[in-house]
């Protein structure tokens, strides 16, 4: 059945959208869960820069961020220099470079939520944890980090979602190769550009029928969650 | 052998000033009206604060000085915090584990089953914070706070926000806490019948500042402390239950200066209670009275007399058997029995309570 409906330039590219948003989140979440703690934590002034900063793609055109990662992960940008030197393959056009221009372009959706959460878990919650003899680490992953488990679905699944509906920075950054940069939603726009509506109907409707399971998913275990950790 | 603290520390609008050791046994009432620093001196005692200057000692080691910091978890003592504090995403049994589990076995001196019995939570173990009432959080609570062994034992307003019902499922708990697990405690408090009823010393605190620290018994009825002066001042008595009589449905309790009669307790022979008597309710006279229907009548000797609140009234304080009783009087008694400083006399007691 799917041999009919998808052709295999589409089935390679919604498995390359796939992988790139996976990758993409977890790896976000294991550099955001810190900057997250530390933004929620902070009273540094420093604070509302790296709050500005984390929310700059939220603003930011896609095809700003996409550009200006071009210049620095190209052969002549210093972040391509240094790859070079490092003897690395160079990450633009590249899904390599896909994924850092995903992670940067997602980052606001997981370090907000994340923050969030972890403002809401409280000083008090930690308290009574070093009151009974947890380390600061300890309390961070038996305390911070159960409490904060609706920020982490929330984080995770609106970062995969929009990972896999990005087109700006995938199409400036690598370019269109098919079978290693080129993403479904770059399909869809090629699949229009050539006037196959019927094909771009079909990935586009995989794509939207996905993002929204996916946000049912988000919706219905926040509120599972909510009831289980509700204070009374 | 004892908690010595020596706090400076400016806040926004106090500055805590506490030079002050508490001992190491019985329960410590630190009492003053809310922004008198009680809750943050706690903090301090703690280590949920770090004070600007401090020295926190307690039991010759150093919690805090100018060189060393001492963090929270790596103090030996529990701590109860004034609203439910319990980790919404465990159950009972969770929270209690929690400190437990993180007490190296071999410094473990209170067990699961014990501190569960003591506090009466078999019932409850299996339920999550928002299934438990108020006072059932609150069980759970000092519980968790007993399973990590502590030395100290710090409890901040345990039962401001709860209702009287659950105040007095607690109370007794706590009383035997104290008597049957020697662990000391502070105990931060601004309701003066809950510190009656279970201090056995008061830190008074005023503006950041200990105003005066001493035994209850002191405390509660020095003249120029505001506790004499409350509405509801008065004075607590330690004694024994000596007798029972079935027939006029009394219990008589034993003082050191005689005997006081209450209404029959269901109370064991031989078992020590704690009695308190309202300064308003207790009279003066220079002889035994005789034919009175007030049955309760202790010798003493007046220690002084002081004014009160009300210019028509005057507090007496009596040595009675070696401790003070605190009588509200009229000004115009005072002057027709000419009642001095010296004197010996009687005071007849109307009411007695009997504090459990």
């Amino acid at each position: 059945m799917t041999a009919s409906l998808y052709s295999p330039d589409d089935l390679v590219a919604l498995w390359i959208s796939l992988k790139l948003a996976t990758v993409t989140v977890v790896l976000l979440l294991l550099l955001c869960t810190p900057l997250a703690w530390w933004l929620a934590m902070t009273r540094s002034r420093l604070r509302v820069v790296g709050e500005a900063m984390a929310a700059l793609p939220l603003v930011l055109p896609p095809t700003v961020l996409g550009f200006y990662l071009l210049l620095f992960l190209g052969p002549h940008g210093w972040g391509g220099r240094l790859m070079h030197q490092l003897g690395m393959q160079p990450l633009a056009f590249s899904f390599g470079g896909l994924v850092l221009g995903s992670m940067l372009y997602s980052m606001p959706f997981v370090i907000q939520p994340l923050q969030s959460a972890f403002q809401s878990v409280g000083a008090r919650a930690l308290e009574v944890a070093a009151t009974l003899r947890a380390s600061p680490l300890d309390r961070f992953f038996t305390v911070a980090l159960p409490l904060a488990r609706r920020g982490f679905i929330t984080g995770s699944v609106l970062a995969f979602a929009h990972t896999l509906g990005e087109f700006g920075v995938v199409l400036m950054l690598g370019g269109n190769i098919p079978g290693r940069t080129q993403t479904a939603s770059i399909v869809i726009f090629n699949h229009v550009e050539a006037f196959d509506f019927t094909a771009a109907q079909r990935l586009s409707a995989t794509l939207l029928g996905a993002c929204f399971a996916l946000l049912l998913i988000v919706y219905a275990a926040n509120r599972r969650v909510a009831e289980t950790a509700a204070v009374a | 052998m004892s908690l010595a603290l020596d706090i400076a520390w400016p806040r926004a609008d106090f500055q805590l000033n506490v030079d002050c050791e508490f001992p190491d046994s019985g329960i410590t009432a630190l009492f003053g009206r809310s922004g008198s620093g009680k809750t943050t001196l706690l903090r301090c005692v703690a280590g949920l604060e770090r004070a600007l200057r401090a020295s926190v000692r307690f039991n010759g080691d150093v919690w805090q000085n100018d060189r060393r910091f001492l963090p929270p978890h790596q103090r030996p003592l529990g701590y109860v915090f004034q609203e439910s504090s319990l980790f919404p995403h465990l159950d009972a049994r969770g929270n209690l584990e929690y400190g437990l589990r993180r007490v190296p076995a071999a410094r473990r001196r209170i067990g699961f089953d014990q501190a569960v019995q003591f506090m009466g939570l078999e019932s409850l173990l299996a339920h999550r914070a928002n299934e438990l009432s108020g006072g059932q959080r609150q069980r759970v609570a000092i519980a968790r706070a007993l399973l990590t062994s502590p030395q100290l034992l710090l409890m901040d307003e345990p039962l401001s926000n709860l209702d009287l019902a659950s105040r007095s499922e607690i109370l007794p708990h706590l009383e035997r806490l104290h008597d049957e697990l020697s662990i000391p405690i502070v105990y931060v408090s601004h309701e003066i019948s809950d510190v009656m009823r279970i201090a056995d010393h008061i830190a008074l605190l005023e503006a950041g500042s200990v105003r005066a620290f001493g035994s209850i018994h002191d405390l509660l009825t020095r003249p120029d402390l505001p506790l004499a002066h409350l509405e509801e001042a008065g004075s607590i008595f330690e004694g024994v239950i000596a007798q029972h009589d079935a027939q006029y449905h009394l219990s008589y309790v034993g003082i050191t200066a005689g005997r006081l009669a209450i209404s029959l307790r269901a109370a064991p022979v031989g078992q020590r209670v704690r009695v308190r008597i309202d300064a308003r309710d207790v009279s003066l006279a220079l002889k035994p009275p005789e034919q009175s229907s007030i049955t309760n009548i202790l010798p003493g000797r007046v220690m002084d007399v002081s004014d009160d609140r009300d210019p028509a009234q005057r507090l007496v304080r009596i040595d009675v058997g070696g401790r003070p009783l605190l009588a509200r009087i009229t000004l115009r008694s005072v002057a027709q029995l000419r009642i001095a400083a010296g004197m010996a006399l009687y005071a007849q007691v109307k009411s007695v309570a009997l504090m459990d």
